[in-house]
Formats: structure tokens, sequence, C-alpha cells
């Protein structure tokens, strides 16, 4: 645009003289181009937010070298030294946190000083590239707010993730200095090497008044359980080596130890292990003959065999990480990384994340004094188990451990988690692997209930117009002794409902939805009417069912309250020509869904069909006015993982399928329309989550040599 | 004009020109809108040099960060004793393991002394862990040691407070410093400040306390434990009030609470703060400021209103009928109204800060207890957590024991899933397996499916040293089904069994396991069993292979249920106050005979392992009850009934009742009465048989009794082939077999 706009300025003078009408409106269209083109760059320019983000724009050109530099004066306060008795309802200030609709905290990050005593010599590195990292991970999180006074949580850039690297003095001091520190107040430090000889503490020495500490290497003695997080020492083999994820299975060595610097006592304990075990233990140590250039870091040796490091752990079943000076060991991270199983051996070492991980699934940890006992231990336990296990140690590290990002990011989860608990991740969305989560059910209805009899069933008949037959399956229900109310789904909208004088009388309250529209999906609508939890859903040509074979179909729902139970029973079966599903409605010996044309069902699937039917499902069966009940026979084995009942023998039924088998070639539509249906739900689904069964339910004595009238259902089967 | 107007347009140009040489910089970063968003509100910065930073420990520091002039592992040990001791004790500084090695879990309780009654509480306390399967009466092997003194009421105002209590236990030669040892406490501490205080020093012992704080909580060595009045029953337990999950929880009060407001003193902070909740629609919050002798001294302006209104609301009716209780402090911590809250499937509210919650090393209460989206998952959850680990004093002390228990060796021990999820801690053995898949239970919840193969188990008790017809015929037709990986036969005779060239020649390998003769064996979790499915049969049944194919197919639907073909059922008979049993043809079963029936193999270790010895004496010593127990014990487990199954008519042979070897081996009895027209309930003919009969009604009694409760479900359905009896050609039909008279 600009070369344009040149080329104009110089030509344009000459041009201007010669102007006519068609020129006219090309000049002017130009100057309203060129006018627009002013406006836009000046609002863009002026714009309040856009000036604060030029200035970040800026800001991301700058090196490490320009930040600026802070003297700390040598009596400038230090913080006390960090109270073990902070629980979060003491040392933390949930009311900086505030309600917020989305429930997540607002974590602000200080922006990088270098920090200098006195003389002027350097406190710390500036920053480690982990720490780097760390911020700039929570600064793209959804957790970052640069606005410092609606911020609930305080990220120092002070990196403190190696106590090593930094004087503890004038670090606390530049922490103390910080604008809203607050005596640590709502403030967050991560740590990774806590301690320094002689003694190793297993947390931070620096002193840090009330701040949370993300610490890797706690013991239970300075954990603060609730307060502090613990996390894991990040090794940084984790980015340059890529280790593709290994498939379960035997593996060469039973037992491994890759760790170089054990202590003597250890490794001979260790050793001992191998004397006895023989080939399936690997104790490996550090390589003393090297040549030059070969870094140490990623060579192991065991005698004059020299194996690759991390590599080598793919090789085991179980590696073994034992604690050194440090209760946190970088090699626990690699471990897992090769899908390797960490037997752990630290006593009083809090596991990181241990708050909201299961490590039980992934790890064996094994007191100090029961080492000896290591091997037997191991063996015991089931093999199945252990290929579990490798893979919830992958994924622990895939999603917890391979990179300071998922370290921050499951930090600030937990604390999340804690100031909305009702907010808070589940145990299953912290711990299933995702091929877990996908295989697994977790029924709504999971208490092993019986409801009472005395509760009944709602009856809900879904009518159009045929008010003489609906009068007969009225009248017929209207028997059954456990029915507590019935409820006439009314879905014409040309035409009223019958007067009230013209229904038949019955025992029980008969009420008269009217529908806007006419829709299939209003047969499952979780009408306030409905209070019981059993729901009866019937069509309004069902009548040939008797009274003993609708009570007795409601006796086996309450014993099965989680499950479609249910009278016509149907079949889905694999074709394997046209390699798709198929609907099969002959005299089957299994079933896999019951037609809700007549099926008991828990009023809970009402709101799932209603609020939570996957994909388009819902609007499909509108639209296409069928498969209504194959999509209700989806959803409810989908999230129960369990099978339909069908109840009682085989009779002539009046449904689609039994007219259309009447009425000749109607039928094969009919079934293709229907097989259409399952292929189009197991597309949404990703899954075929129907069950087959090859039984139904019958009374206890159905057709036993046995007086008819002392059986309670006589009156089933007939036709 | 013209002139004008080319003045204006170049001074348009030239401010176009200008804006682009200082505003470019934002035009160039506007022209990919999509990406601006993103990049408004980054602030950390993107360092030029961020590559050239150093990693935050050197590969080498990371990898070796033993110093070797450190202290040994066994001299750090030693250097924790004797730091980390009482207050800041944890298992493994205060426990000796070793003590635990040889006899495993072993629980001894201190002889009671005379002149030293304990309190109702104390006394269900210990005979809860007389009655728990870790029981010992030898000091020596025990691996935990109660104290016989009652701890429980600490508050030296109150009547129960026992004095002295440091001077007796020094006297104690077992107490070593209160090593191994495990105290249980309720109250501690006394106004005004209700502290932790117990009154005497436990050094080493662990505590097992309720409203225990975090404060003095020491993480993995004490054990939080829930405030139960001294009403508490001993065993059993009432049942949650959940009988249905009504969706939405749809109760006439969102949120209630009723109770005591402190007008001074701890605790009067949180609930004098409730009453701004109260609505008197859906938000009940009713305080009193009636306690104690003088309460009017310090009585306040609202505390006559309140207390009119609180007499108008009956607490019962308000649990019932809310979905969310507020479970407030109390002087101390915790408060009854947790358990209530439990108990009524209402969602506890805690405002209670610094409780460690009860048992939360193993309960995870984010599930149950906070609020949540979805009540009706909570509810449901209060009430599991209720029956599996609150409802009697019992669970109380066997959770607390079992979580101490799991603390000995980790590898052996529950996850937290298992404690959280159906059937609960108690009810999974991590000796048989540590395995989810190994149980019948979490089939669904991880995607398993139980094996395609049983196992049929067949107990042998007939004196004849040949092997009769009724035996034959059954290996023949058990080992034609395509389902059976394996035979093992429990030859429960004095006699040898017959050589192995004997036996008949099956597809399916056969193995013989001597047995003791003693009837609850048939359920010994023998290494030999393979499957988790077990065919469990006597030697005189008569099965065909289509039923038991067709049996299998439906125990893979219910694997943690018992399926078999045989019933019987159990009913309350009111004239006699006690329970009735009766074997004859009626519309309901509730038990399924032993001498055919699918279960899982996990049943046999939880009759052998968790079941206490005394039931297992009581049932050898009886004539015919292992099943029961067995049924008793799945359907305590499950909370459901077993699945009966179609059988053809005959189910024993004729001459079923053959002799069998030595008294009170017997198997099962008579399943199915000869007569079918006899009317339900009707007394068995013979002495034999009302002998049996009647120790089988009293063994159910005893069961009841034990169990603090009756566990059988009835059922009142039968699972048919699905074309059983139709009237469709025979040729179509998978199991016509079953059909034939």
């Amino acid at each position: 645009i600009m070369c344009a706009s040149a080329k104009y300025n110089t030509r344009g003078p000459a041009l201007i003289p010669r102007m006519k009408t068609k020129h006219r409106i090309y000049y002017i269209t130009l100057f309203s181009i060129v006018l627009l083109g002013l406006i836009a760059t000046g609002m863009f320019q002026f714009w309040p937010h856009s000036i604060e983000s030029s200035s970040d724009w800026t800001v991301e050109k700058r090196s490490i070298h320009d930040v600026p530099v802070v003297k700390l004066p040598a009596d400038s306060p230090i913080p006390e030294r960090g109270d073990l008795s902070c629980r979060m309802h003491t040392c933390f200030d949930v009311y900086r946190c505030g309600f917020n609709p989305k429930n997540k905290i607002k974590v602000y990050i200080y922006s990088l000083k270098k920090y200098v005593d006195e003389y002027g010599t350097l406190v710390s590195n500036t920053i480690s590239r982990e720490y780097n990292e760390l911020l700039t991970a929570i600064s793209d999180s959804e957790f970052y707010t640069d606005d410092v006074n609606r911020a609930c949580l305080f990220v120092p850039s002070i990196d403190v993730l190696n106590q090593n690297a930094l004087r503890i003095k004038e670090t606390a001091q530049a922490l103390a200095q910080l604008s809203r520190w607050d005596r640590g107040t709502n403030h967050l430090l991560f740590n990774m090497l806590p301690g320094g000889p002689p003694d190793y503490n297993t947390a931070l020495d620096v002193p840090r008044d009330r701040a949370l500490l993300a610490g890797g290497g706690f013991s239970t003695w300075t954990y603060r359980q609730g307060y502090d997080v613990s996390i894991p020492v990040y090794s940084p083999l984790s980015g340059e080596v890529d280790l593709p994820e290994r498939g379960p299975g035997p593996r060469r060595y039973f037992i491994l130890s890759s760790q170089m610097a054990l202590h003597p006592e250890y490794r001979l304990e260790l050793e001992a292990l191998q004397a006895e075990n023989g080939e399936s233990v690997l104790i490996l140590d550090k390589c003393t003959n090297l040549s030059d250039g070969v870094p140490a870091v990623r060579k192991r040796c065991y005698k004059n065999q020299v194996f690759d490091y991390p590599q080598v752990l793919q090789e085991s079943t179980f590696c073994i990480v034992l604690r050194g000076a440090r209760l946190g060991q970088a090699v626990l991270s690699d471990v897992l990384q090769a899908g390797c199983v960490p037997v752990i051996i630290a006593d009083s070492y809090i596991l990181p994340f241990s708050e909201v991980l299961d490590w039980k699934r992934a790890s064996v940890v094994i007191p100090e004094e029961k080492m000896p006992e290591m091997y037997s231990i191991l063996q015991s336990i089931p093999q199945r188990q252990i290929e579990e296990m490798q893979r919830q140690a992958r994924w622990f590290w895939e999603a917890y451990f391979r990179s300071m990002k998922a370290i921050a990011l499951a930090t600030l989860q937990i604390i999340n988690d804690r100031i909305y608990p009702y907010a808070a991740i589940s145990y299953e969305e912290w711990n299933d692997p995702p091929a877990v989560k996908w295989s697994s059910v977790n029924n709504p209805l999971f208490l092993p209930l019986i409801p009472p009899q005395s509760q009944g069933f709602t009856a809900v008949v879904l009518t159009y117009d045929r008010v003489e037959s609906l009068f007969r399956v009225i009248t017929e229900v209207s028997k059954v002794p456990s029915l507590s109310k019935l409820l006439v789904v009314w879905n014409n909208q040309n035409k009223n409902p019958p007067e009230d004088s013209l229904w038949p009388k019955i025992r029980v309250p008969l009420k008269v939805v009217r529908t806007a529209e006419n829709k299939l999906s209003n047969r499952f609508f979780p009408y306030d009417e409905i209070e019981t939890e059993a729901v009866l859903a019937i069509d309004d040509d069902i009548i040939m069912l008797t009274s003993d074979e609708l009570q007795f179909g409601y006796e086996v729902w309450r014993e099965f309250p989680d499950r479609l139970v249910g009278y016509p029973g149907r079949l889905h079966l694999w074709d394997h020509e046209m390699n798709k599903w198929k609907y099969e409605s002959e005299w089957t010996n299994e079933v896999s869904m019951v037609l809700t044309g007549a099926a008991f069902y828990h009023k809970y699937f009402n709101y799932l069909y209603t609020y939570k039917m996957p994909g388009d499902i819902k609007n499909w069966v509108d639209a296409h006015m069928n498969c209504e009940d194959i999509a209700m026979n989806f959803l409810v084995a989908n999230v129960t993982g369990k099978s339909v009942i069908k109840v009682t023998p085989r009779k002539k039924f009046k449904c689609p399928e039994c007219t259309a088998i009447d009425g000749l070639s109607l039928d094969q539509t009919h079934m293709v329309e229907r097989s259409e249906c399952i292929n189009k739900f197991a597309s949404v689904f990703g899954t075929m989550p129907l069950k087959v069964v090859e039984h139904r339910a019958d009374p206890v004595l159905y057709k036993d040599d046995f007086p008819e009238k002392l059986k309670s259902f006589p009156n089933i089967g007939s036709l | 004009m013209q002139t004008r107007k080319k003045y204006i347009f170049l001074t348009f140009l030239a401010s176009w020109l200008l804006l682009f040489f200082f505003g470019g910089d934002q035009l160039r970063r506007f022209a990919p809108f999509s990406g601006r968003k993103a990049e408004a509100r980054r602030n950390w910065p993107r360092w030029t040099d961020r590559s050239l930073l150093k990693s935050f420990a050197e590969p080498e520091e990371l990898q070796r960060d033993e110093d070797p002039s450190l202290l040994s592992p066994r001299e750090r040990r030693a250097a924790w004793l004797s730091a980390y001791s009482s207050s800041s004790c944890r298992m493994e500084t205060c426990f000796d393991f070793s003590r635990c090695e040889k006899h495993g879990f072993k629980v001894f309780t201190y002889p009671q002394e005379r002149g030293q009654p304990v309190s109702e509480t104390y006394g269900k306390i210990l005979s809860s862990i007389e009655r728990s399967r870790y029981h010992t009466l030898d000091p020596e092997e025990a691996c935990l040691f109660i104290l016989s003194i009652d701890t429980l009421d600490r508050d030296h105002l109150s009547g129960r407070y026992v004095r002295n209590v440091d001077e007796k236990i020094r006297g104690f030669p077992l107490w070593n410093g209160g090593r191994n040892h495990l105290i249980f406490n309720l109250y501690s501490g006394t106004w005004p400040s209700y502290t932790g205080e117990l009154g005497f020093d436990i050094g080493q012992a662990i505590l097992a306390k309720a409203s225990f704080s975090t404060d003095s909580f020491r993480p993995g060595f004490d054990i939080s434990i829930p405030l139960f009045s001294k009403d508490h029953p001993q065993r059993g337990g009432d049942k949650g009030w959940l009988f249905q999950d009504s969706v939405p929880p749809k109760k006439k009060y969102l949120l209630v609470f009723k109770g005591k407001r402190y007008l001074t003193g701890i605790g009067s902070g949180t609930r004098n703060a409730l009453h701004h909740i109260h609505n008197g629609k859906d938000i009940i919050s009713l305080t009193t400021c009636k306690h104690g002798k003088d309460w009017e001294k310090h009585k306040d302006t609202r505390c006559d209103k309140d207390n009119v209104d609180y007499e108008r609301f009956d607490y019962q009716e308000l649990l019932h009928n809310s979905t969310f209780c507020i479970v407030p402090r109390g002087r101390r911590l915790g408060s009854f109204r947790f358990l209530e809250a439990l108990q009524a499937a209402c969602i506890p509210v805690l405002l209670s800060d610094g409780w460690e919650l009860p048992f939360a090393e193993a309960i995870d209460w984010g599930r149950a207890a906070v609020v949540g989206s979805e009540r009706l998952l909570l509810q449901q959850q209060t009430q599991f957590l209720w029956d599996a680990y609150f409802s009697s004093v019992d669970k109380i002390v066997h959770t607390t024991l079992e979580i101490i228990k799991d603390r000995l060796s980790p590898p052996r021990s529950r996850s937290r899933f298992l404690w959280n999820t159906l059937p609960g801690g108690l009810l999974v053995l991590p000796d048989f397996s540590t395995h989810l898949g190994d149980f019948p239970f979490y089939y669904l919840q991880h995607g398993y499916s139980p094996s395609k193969k049983f196992t049929a188990f067949i107990r042998a008790a007939s004196q004849a040293g040949s092997l009769s017809q009724p035996i034959l015929r059954l290996i023949q037709a058990v080992s034609g089904s395509q389902y059976c990986a394996q035979i093992v036969v429990l030859w429960s005779c004095e006699k040898a069994p017959p050589p192995s060239g004997k036996w008949p020649q099956s597809t399916v390998p056969l193995t013989i396991i001597q047995g003791r003769r003693k009837l609850s064996e048939r359920f010994f979790p023998f290494e030999a069993i393979q499957t988790d499915a077990v065919l469990s049969l006597d030697e005189d049944t008569s099965l065909s292979t289509s039923e038991v194919d067709f049996a299998f197919s439906v125990w893979r639907s219910f694997p943690e249920r018992i399926v078999g073909f045989p019933t019987q059922s159990h009913f309350w008979d009111p004239e006699q106050g006690r329970w009735g049993y009766t074997s004859k043809w009626t519309n309901e079963l509730s038990i399924i005979l032993t001498a055919a029936a699918f279960y899982h193999r996990y049943y046999h270790s939880l009759f052998t392992e968790y079941l206490p010895a005394g039931l297992r004496e009581l049932v050898d010593g009886l004539a015919a009850c292992e099943d029961i127990l067995m049924n008793v014990l799945v359907a305590a487990v499950t909370k459901l009934p077993p699945i009966k199954v179609s059988q053809r008519k005959q189910h024993k042979e004729a001459a079923a009742q053959q002799a069998e070897c030595g008294e009170g081996a017997a198997g099962t009895p008579l399943p199915g009465a000869p007569s079918p027209s006899a009317p339900h309930g009707a007394r068995v003919k013979g002495t034999a048989g009302s002998r049996r009969f009647s120790q089988r009604q009293d063994c159910l009694n005893q069961l009841a009794d034990w169990f603090g409760y009756m566990p059988l479900v009835s059922s009142q359905l039968r699972l048919d082939p699905v074309l059983f009896k139709d009237q469709v050609s025979i040729l179509r039909k998978k199991y016509p077999s079953l059909e034939k008279a």
C-alpha cells in the first residue's frame, strides 16, 4: 500500500487538472479509502488497551540482561521463617479470590528483576530456563491475570527452584520487598531442590512466612497437608530424549536400579538382591572409563557393559527410585517416562501431587526397612496389574511430569480445587488415563436400591389422535395395582383432546399434557407431573399387555431400577457383508434393546434424554420421526454399561414392525431406516454401547407345574 | 478550489505516511486478527535470549545429589527416632513394624481390670475389636494393643473422666512408651478452650479421636473418627434413609440446620452466623440459646424469638426433607450433625475450619460432602459411606483397624478408589489381590469383563469307595460345556479318592483335592481355582450342559451375584418374632443353594478370610447352613438378591438322599419340595428332614443376629432364555433342552 500511495503522490498533481467525471468518482473513492485508513490507524493507535499491549509488545523484545536491577540494603526486612501450622483457613486469604463465575483463581506474576546486595553482588541467577518456562506457562494459561488488584494468587519471579543456586538471606529479603508481599499471604513459591549440606532440609530454607510452597521432596514433617503442594523434581532429560511409549508385556529385566549416587549401604543391599535373583535384577552404576565427550549423565554401566540412559529404563518392569540426600529424585520422572513401574523407597516422602494422584495405581512404595523383601513383594503383584501400572505410570508422566508447563498447571489446579471445592476436578479425571476414561462407565444410579413398591409408577401415553385405542389403553393400564398416575401426552396441535367427561373413569389421577410441537422426544420430556421414580412409557395402541404382565414388569424394574425393562425385545447385529450395524426384529435368542412402546425406566433418564443426549441425536430423531426408542436404549446402555431386561414371553404386538410385517413391503423400508439409526447413533456415541444378552425375566414360577391360583402373576404370556 | 483539494489530498497522504511510520507496529500485529486476543493478554515476556538460559540444576547435580559424608540410612532412622517422637510421630518412627511380621496384623486388648468399669460406648469398641478377625488373646503375637482404660471422655469436668491415667499406664509392662498402642477418644479438653488436651501422655501411641484438629493431627499416624452417640448400634446399624433416587432431588427444603447457638465462647462465631440465612421457606436455620444452666445470663435480643421458632420444626422431619444440611462446629470441631446428615442422605455442608475429616486418609470427602452439581450422585455417596463405614460401632472400629493395617504393607493396601467405591474398603481384601479386575465389583467402572471360562467345583462326600453314577454324569455334563476350563473335586470323605484311572476321561483338566471334612471347607479359596467364575456343585446334582451354558451366560451379566438353580426363601414370622425359612415353592426367592450355583471366586476368599472364625465354626457345627451363610454374605456385600435361572423339572436324582459319609458332613439339603402343592411354610415330613429344617432356621436367625440385620433380599423373578417356551420352532431356540419336562 505504501508504494501505491507514493506512486499516486508523484503522479497525482499532474492528473488533477484533467479530471473528468469518471475520474472524480475515482478520486472520491480513493479519498474515502485513505480517510478510512486514517481513522482506523488512529483508532488502533489511541485505543486504551492497545497502548497497554503495545508496551508488552516492546517488552517482548527485551533481553534478560536488560531487566531492572534492585539493590537490597543489608538491613532490609527478612520474612518469618515459615509457619508449620499454616492451613488454608488460617494463612490464606480466600476473600481475595472472591466469587468467580468461572471458578478459576486469578494468578499474578511479578515482573522480573535482578536483585543485588549492597555490594552489587547478584543474589541468585536471574532466572533459570525451567522457571522461565513455568512462568510462561502460567501467563499463557487461563489462570493468569495482569491486574494485580484482581489477583488471588501471586507468583514472584524470583527463582527459588534450586536452593543451592541462591543466597538464602538475600533471597528472603527480596521476597519481603515485593509490592504485595503482606507476610507472604497468597504467594506461591516453586522449589524443586530444597535443603543443602549437611542436613538437607526437606523444604526450602528461605524464610517465607505464610507463602505457599510448591516443593519437590517434602517429608511428612515439613509438608503442610492441604496447604503446600508436593511437586515433582523436573528432569530436563524429558525435553531432550524422546522415549516412545512401549506396549505392555514382559521386559528383559524385572528390577533395575539406575541411580548413580547411592549410599554405600543401599548399594550393598541392592547388590545382595542382584546376587540372590540373578539376571532379572540389574543394578547400574556410573561409568568409570568413558571416553571424552560422552556425557556421563546419559550412560550407565554394569561391570564393563555400557547402557544408554534413560533408554535402558524401558528394558525393565520395575525401576527403583531410592532417596538420596533429598527425598525427591529427578529419576522418578525418567522412570515414569519409560513406562517403568517406580519402586519408591523413601520413607516419609510425600509423593508428587499426592493430594490428587492415586500413586498406588502407578507405583509400589516399599518402606526402607523392607528393602530385602523387595523381590518377593514385587513378585506377588499380578501381571495384569503390572501392565496397568505401566500404562498408568506413563500417563502420569504425560499429564503431570513431562514439562514445566504440566507441573505448573497441575499445581494451580490443585490450589484451585481447594478454593472452589464444588468445582473441583474429580478423582477419575485426575487419575484415569484417556483409554480408561473411554471404556469405563460411571453409573449415575450406582447405589443398589430396590425402590419401595408403594411408590408405584407413572404411565406416560404418547398419543396423536387414536382416541378409541387410547381409551382402551387407559382402561387396561388402570387395572395395574401399582399404577399411581396416568399422563397422556397429547401430541396433536390441530385437534383438542376429548372433553373431560368423555375420558374413562379410573382410580388414579389422569393428566393430559398438550405439546407445542408434534415431536417424538415429547415422550421423554421430564414433566413435573411425573412424581414417581418409575415411568412406564406406553404407546396408545398397546392393549394386549395384561395387568399381571405390567405389574410384573414394574416388579422387575424395581429390582433393576437403572435399566430399561420392556416387553418387545430387539437386537442389533454386525452385518459382515455391508460392514455396518443391522437392526433385527426376528425371533432371536438374544436381545440388546427393548421398544419403548411398552417399557419401564427410571425418570432420571428423561433428564438425560432431554438435556444430555450427545450430538444431534435428539434433533435427528425428531426430524425423522423415528428411532426415539433406539436412542433411549443407546443412552441408558452408554451411561450404565448394562443390558436391557426383557420381560415375559413374546406376544403379538401391534408395533411399527409388526404392522409392517403384516402389511408387506413397508417392512423393508422400516428396517432399513432403523438400521440407519443404529449406525448413526453408534457413530455419534463413538462406540456401540448396547449389550447383548440371552435372557429375559419371567416370574419365579412361570410355566412351572404349580397351581395357577397360588402364583403371583398367573396371567402371563397369553396371546 | 482545485488547489485546495490538492493540498488536502497531500496533507492526507502525508499524515497517512506518518501514521505508517509510527503506528506500523500495530498494523502489522493487527493484520492477522485471529492472533490478537492471545497476545493482548500476554504479560510474561518472551525473552530474546531465553534459549541461552541455564537449567535450574546441572544434570550431574540432579542425578547425584548424594553426599558421601551423609548419614547412613540406619543412622538416619536412629536420628529420626529421637527427633520425631510423640508430637511428630510417624509410622516409621513411632511404630514397631517388626511386631507385625511374624503373626500378621493381630490386635490385643488389655484384660479388664476389676473395679475399673468402662462406659457403654467403650465397651462397644472393645467388643468390636474382640469380634474382629484380627483379635488375639496372646500379647506376644500382637501387633497392636488397646487399653482397657476408658479414654473416650477426657473432659475433666465429666463424670466419666478417669483419673490418674498416666500412673496406670506406666504400670503396664506392655506400654513401652505407647509404641504400637491405639487409643480411642471422643471428647477432649474442656470449657472454655476445648483443646485436644487428653490429660495424660499418649507418647508414641496412635490416637483415634473424634473432632481432630489438623494442628495436632499427626498425618499418616493418627486417625480421625466420627463423633457418635452412646446409642450407636454395635453391629449392623440402621440403613440410610435414601430409598429411591428421586430426580431432581426434589425436597421440601434446600438447606437446614437445627441446633444450639452458643452465646459465648469457642464455636459461637460459627453458629451465631447461621441465623442470617434463615428464610423460613426453603432454607431453615434454627438455633436455640437454651443450653447449660446459666444461658439466660448471656441471652441476647434474638433468643426469645429463636427459641419459639426452634420448637416449631421437628428435627427428624427437617433431615428427611432437605437436600443439604449444615454441619457447623460445636464446642469441638466435630458434631453429631455429621453422622445424622450422612444417614439422612442430606449432603453435609461443613462449617468447621481445621477439622481433620473422619477417615480422610481413606475417604474422599469431596465426593460426598461438598456442594456439587450432581446432587443425586452426592446423595448416593453419603448413603454408601454411611453404610460402609459409619452405621455401627463395628464399622467405625474396623475401618480404623483396616486403615492401620494398610499402612503396614503399602504394596498390599487398598487404593483410594477401593475405599470410595461400592462395596467399600472393608469388603475388599487386598490380600486376595490388588488388581481391580480380580474382584467382582469393578468390571463396569474399569471396562474389564469377567473371564470367559469357569471352574466346576464339585464337593464329593459319598461313602461309597467307587464313583457313583450321578457324579460321573455330572462330570460328563459339565465338561461338555464349551465354557468349562477345569473341574475341581473336593473329596470330603475319609476314604481316599479313587485312583485317577477311575475318573471319567474328559476334555478338561480334573483336579482332586483331599478335603478335611468340614462343611465350610467348600468355600476355601483353593489355589486350584483359576477362573473368576466358580460353578459350585454337589456330587448328586443333576444338570445338563445347556443349563450350565445358559446359567454361565447369565452370570457374566451379573458377576457380583450368585446365579443358580434351586432356590429357597426367608420371611419374617411375626408370630414367633423371628426369621422363618422355607424350601417350598414360592413366588419369591432369596437363597440359592450352592449345590448348583455360579458365583465369583472372590467370595471364597471373603468367606474364609473376612468372616470371623466363630461364624465358620457355627456353620461347621450345624448340618447344613454353609450355603445360607454364603448367601447372607453375598447379599450383605451386594445388597441385592441372587438370581435364579430356569432349570429342567428334576433337579436332583430321585435317589438323591444317599448315604453320606460321616455325621454332620451332609451337603446342602434337598432342594425344592417333592410335592409342589404343599402350601407355603408347611413343615417338611420326616425327622431327619425336620431336624435339618429347624437347624437351617436357627442358623438363619443366628446369622441375622451376628450381622445385626437380615441381609437377604428377595427377588420375584427368574431369568429364562429369550425364547423360553415361546411358540416358535424348537429349531430356532438356542437352549431347547431346558424346556423338556
